[in-house]
């Protein structure tokens, strides 16, 4: 065989010299692209695996952990809730409006393949600067690829996060969450077991689009990759609607052992795969396949991404459920195979055996990497801070205004009105407040639900911004009422090959498991997505924390809003000045550096716990996290939602602008009627959480007072009008 | 007395609407298939939102031919109340039902918001509960609810009150800024000349409920169980 066969699917001699090994003899052409597309770093976490044993991935209300299409925790009621987060930064890349779209087609899929019905989707999205058209069109085009698939199908996209850093140019990070509902009765594994039973494809039929989509994935983006469009999947939204229906109708029947969305790598990942979970083997023939190309050769319809397309395993004699429910709906069913017992997956054309490979070989023998890692050198420069050099400046009004209008901190109104956030009418608490909050139809339950990443912490710290990463996704379903359950991670990465680069993901894995296990947040699901990387230059370590919390009575669901005026402003939580790796400092005085702010994980526990008791006691009327912007755009936020003034005042002998813009940690601000503020500090004196009374909702100006001086002084109307249309001014 | 909903491949608001229907009002409410023909025992029609047949070739052009649609033009010919909610507005002027065209929103994106509607009619099955003028929070989500209508049309519609809701802003002042996606003269719902057919941009079945942070869409979906109870109309 040509020496070079391998290289062109993406695999080393080492790996090649591997299979011959694993079969005895040399691959043909089809099983070495078997290999390269399950080998590949997308599927197979080669080099990922022995770092992400880090994470605490087990709990009391865990019912599914890493390892199948998406992770499962408990609710209570028999009832529980289904996660995943899932990268598809280099389709969107090239293809922004197909690549986002499929995006969260393909992660509607991992849910739904579950047993659950989705009932909210949420993104992270980053992008360059907003200077230049490119990136304008590719955040455009993003925005409505995820809007045209979620509206489409009807599942409300109700959260996610959008930031931009020139880091981002060239490779945009769009990460999709979806969450679903299910019964613990309901719940389905990507599992074929039982010889004789039989394998069928329903859904869509399959096309040569998104050939090879994971080997692309995990490989660096150049000029070279922007003639790749042929890897990206388009996708079909309507298809996936009525397979939705078609599936969860179908799963009633009762006569499906095992079901597998056809994502990265297609067939082949979702034959193998399901085969080794069930220790089987799979005998499929691939002109069996329903097409919608001709002249198609069987590798071709083995590793095709074609989008809404599943994979069921059927009760041996009950095809013809199958094949009614889908009939019914106006779709292919199509029997492609049998389970065997033999482990092995058998591909055949027409009756001919074109491929014999062990299944297990392909979806779990992947060799796995130790790879090399370093602290990159870049560390040590950005790390220093001079302070003392930073001129305080005089208007902080203005400063307040600047940050307010920053595209990382504005409104991202301009976003989430493209998205339908109020199907399924279960949108307690639509975005633009801490998290978003769903209600459980049939009960007195909600969750909460969030994306969170600072990756400038992550950049200037990996452990420790992966730690505040999870922290403060925490953070934010707890303002809303609920206790965090579980972690969906979504890790984006430049090249692992690099030691600087793998450095960063071991630290910032490390960080967040440490943090997962304080605040008893177990990952239960997630996506690893490397190469993040173009010809000049890595991302910020980007791991994108997706979190859902339960509130166990909807009384309890709890906004940033001011509600009221004369209510009390209080603070939990000790107040900082820590201005390092602030949104302040890049924005007002160009910079990216600095100590990232200390996080005490024993202290944020004490604070969640708090606060929570605090909400629990019905006294909160609003709870607001301060993150990106600090105090004075905490204040700003929670006086915008709730149309009211605010009167504050501090203390300091530090510096002004980093009391007010900078980004300590652990803190929340709430809201209490003036009669309740005793019977506040009593609950938080037993928690031993600082507490501090800043001042009180007032009038229609957002008023702060700093050592005695008045510092900003503005009207609510001024700032919301600055901070509600910075996005659409750049855009239209 | 029973409500009927429409489920035609791709409507994504069905449970929504039935839920509204039968649990928040408590009302009698079966699906309807889409290649269902007899409707003989429905008192009132709902043609819900959504995506029919994915809006390809264009929004609810699929969906008037789905065999469905010949009994709901019997039943609406008969004078029993339809209403069409978003995408089934869409069907309902594909279908000739009722007058005029929803093209792309002026902006060319998809907007999903809360916003404001002037009641202007209110002797109608829907809208019988409101008081004159009444203004409603109710929310869109739509790329195509851009109203367009021909003149001659037009001046027909006003002569006979067809003009069911315009948009406006929290006071009611119908302005260019409160009109969301270019709808001519603001246009949010319209009904046939009978007035037993509605067809509206936004989605009363949303803000049904303290917990969705709004309660305005109760009036029409009340009304028109109002209606079928023999409810007085307002003149």
């Amino acid at each position: 065989m040509d020496k070079k066969a391998y290289e062109k699917v993406g695999l080393t001699s080492g790996e090649y010299g591997r299979i011959v090994d694993i079969l005895g003899r040399q691959p043909n052409n089809l099983e070495l692209n078997l290999y390269g597309v399950m080998w590949s770093e997308h599927c197979s976490y080669k080099n990922s695996k022995p770092v992400l044993r880090m994470f605490p991935t087990s709990g009391q209300r865990v019912l599914q952990g890493p390892g199948e299409n998406a992770g499962i925790v408990d609710i209570g009621d028999g009832l529980a809730v289904v996660m995943k987060i899932e990268s598809h930064n280099h389709p969107s890349a090239v293809e922004p409006y197909q690549g986002a779209a499929t995006g969260a087609g393909g992660i509607i899929r991992d849910i739904f393949t579950m047993g659950a019905r989705p009932v909210a989707l949420l993104n992270s999205l980053r992008f360059g600067e907003l200077d230049n058209d490119r990136t304008k069109y590719l955040f455009e085009n993003v925005v409505a690829g995820i809007g045209g698939y979620g509206n489409c199908i009807g599942i409300p996209t109700v959260g996610g996060e959008v930031y931009f850093n020139d880091c981002y140019k060239g490779n945009p990070l769009v990460n999709a969450m979806c969450v679903g509902i299910i019964r613990h009765k309901d719940i389905k594994k990507g599992t074929a077991s039982g010889a004789g039973n039989a394998v069928m494809i329903v859904g869509a039929p399959t096309g040569r689009d998104g050939m090879g989509g994971a080997s692309f994935a995990s490989t660096e983006l150049n000029q070279e990759s922007q003639e790749n469009r042929s890897a990206v999947q388009v996708g079909d939204p309507f298809m996936e609607k009525l397979l939705l229906e078609a599936c969860l109708e179908l799963f009633d029947t009762g006569c499906v052992i095992g079901v597998q969305d056809l994502g990265a790598a297609g067939l082949t990942s979702a034959s193998s795969e399901t085969a080794s979970r069930g220790g089987s083997g799979m005998d499929i023939d691939v002109d069996l396949v329903p097409r919608r190309e001709t002249g198609m050769i069987p590798v071709e319809v083995m590793i095709s991404e074609s989008q809404e397309r599943m994979l069921v395993i059927v009760e041996k004699g009950r095809e013809e459920e199958v094949t009614g429910v889908f009939e019914k709906w106006g779709l292919h069913s199509s029997v492609i195979g049998r389970v065997t017992d033999d482990g092995i997956l058998t591909v055949r054309d027409k009756g001919q055996v074109v491929g014999r490979l062990p299944a297990k070989s392909l979806a779990d023998e992947a060799p796995v990497y130790h790879r090399e890692y370093k602290e990159p050198s870049y560390l040590e420069q950005i790390r220093v801070l001079d302070a003392d050099r930073l001129e305080i400046p005089a208007d902080l009004n203005g400063v307040l205004m600047k940050l307010l209008a920053s595209p990382s901190i504005a409104s991202k109104e301009w976003v989430y009105r493209q998205y339908d956030h109020m199907v399924m009418t279960n949108t307690a608490v639509a975005p633009g407040s801490d998290a978003a909050v769903i209600r459980i139809r049939g009960t007195n339950k909600a969750i909460a639900l969030t994306t969170d990443c600072n990756s400038r912490y992550c950049y200037l710290n990996p452990g420790v911004g992966g730690a505040i990463a999870i922290a403060e996704a925490a953070r934010n379903l707890v303002c809303s009422g609920a206790r965090p359950l579980a972690v969906t991670d979504g890790l984006n990465f430049g090249n692992p090959e690099k030691p600087g680069v793998f450095w960063q993901f071991r630290q910032a894995v490390s960080g967040m498991s440490e943090a997962c296990r304080v605040l008893d947040t177990p990952v239960i699901s997630g996506n690893v997505s490397f190469y993040n990387e173009t010809d000049t230059h890595a991302v910020f370590p980007t791991p994108v924390v997706g979190m859902v919390g339960l509130v166990e009575n909807t009384a309890n669901i709890t906004t940033q809003a001011f509600k009221d005026e004369g209510d009390i402003i209080v603070l939990l939580g000790k107040n900082g000045e820590e201005a390092g790796g602030s949104e302040y400092l890049k924005v007002v005085h160009g910079l990216e550096k600095g100590s990232v702010p200390n996080l005490n994980l024993d202290e944020e526990k004490r604070l969640q716990d708090c606060c929570l008791e605090l909400i629990d006691s019905g006294m909160v009327k609003s709870a607001h996290d301060c993150s990106e912007g600090g105090m004075a755009v905490a204040l700003a936020e929670s006086c915008i939602s709730g149309g009211l003034g605010a009167e504050v005042e501090f203390e300091t002998c530090g510096r002004k602008d980093f009391l007010l813009f900078g980004e300590t940690q652990s803190r929340i601000l709430v809201t209490v009627e003036k009669g309740k503020l005793e019977q506040l500090k009593n609950i938080v004196g037993r928690f031993d959480v600082p507490v501090l009374e800043l001042g009180r909702v007032k009038g229609e100006k957002l008023e702060i007072t700093v050592a005695g001086q008045k510092e900003i002084g503005l009207d609510v109307r001024d700032i919301e009008t600055n901070w509600r249309g910075a996005i659409k001014c750049i855009m239209e | 007395m029973k409500f009927g909903v429409v489920i035609f491949p791709g409507s994504n608001c069905v449970t929504d609407c039935y839920y509204a229907l039968r649990d928040v009002l408590g009302q009698d409410t079966e699906y309807i298939w889409h290649g269902t023909k007899d409707l003989n025992y429905f008192d009132c029609i709902v043609l819900p939102g959504g995506f029919s047949y994915g809006d390809y070739l264009r929004c609810g052009a699929i969906a008037r031919f789905s065999p469905v649609m010949d009994s709901v033009l019997e039943f609406a010919h008969s004078g029993k109340p339809v209403i069409g909610i978003c995408n089934g507005f869409q069907v309902l002027t594909e279908a000739g039902l009722l007058p005029g065209a929803l093209l792309r929103n002026k902006n060319m994106k998809f907007i999903c918001d809360n916003v404001f509607l002037k009641t202007e009619n209110t002797n109608t099955p829907f809208t019988n509960l409101c008081s004159g003028e009444q203004v409603l929070k109710i929310p869109v989500a739509h790329g195509d609810g851009n109203y367009y209508v021909d003149d001659e049309t037009l001046k027909s519609m006003k002569e006979n009150n067809q003009i069911v809701f315009r948009y406006c802003d929290a006071q009611g002042h119908v302005t260019d800024k409160a009109n969301p996606n270019g709808s001519l003269g603001n246009i949010a719902g319209v009904c046939n000349r009978e007035g037993n057919v509605l067809g509206m941009m936004p989605h009363p079945e949303r803000c049904m409920e303290k917990i969705l942070g709004n309660e305005d869409g109760i009036v029409i979906l009340k009304s028109m169980v109002n209606y079928l109870k023999g409810g007085v109309i307002n003149g």
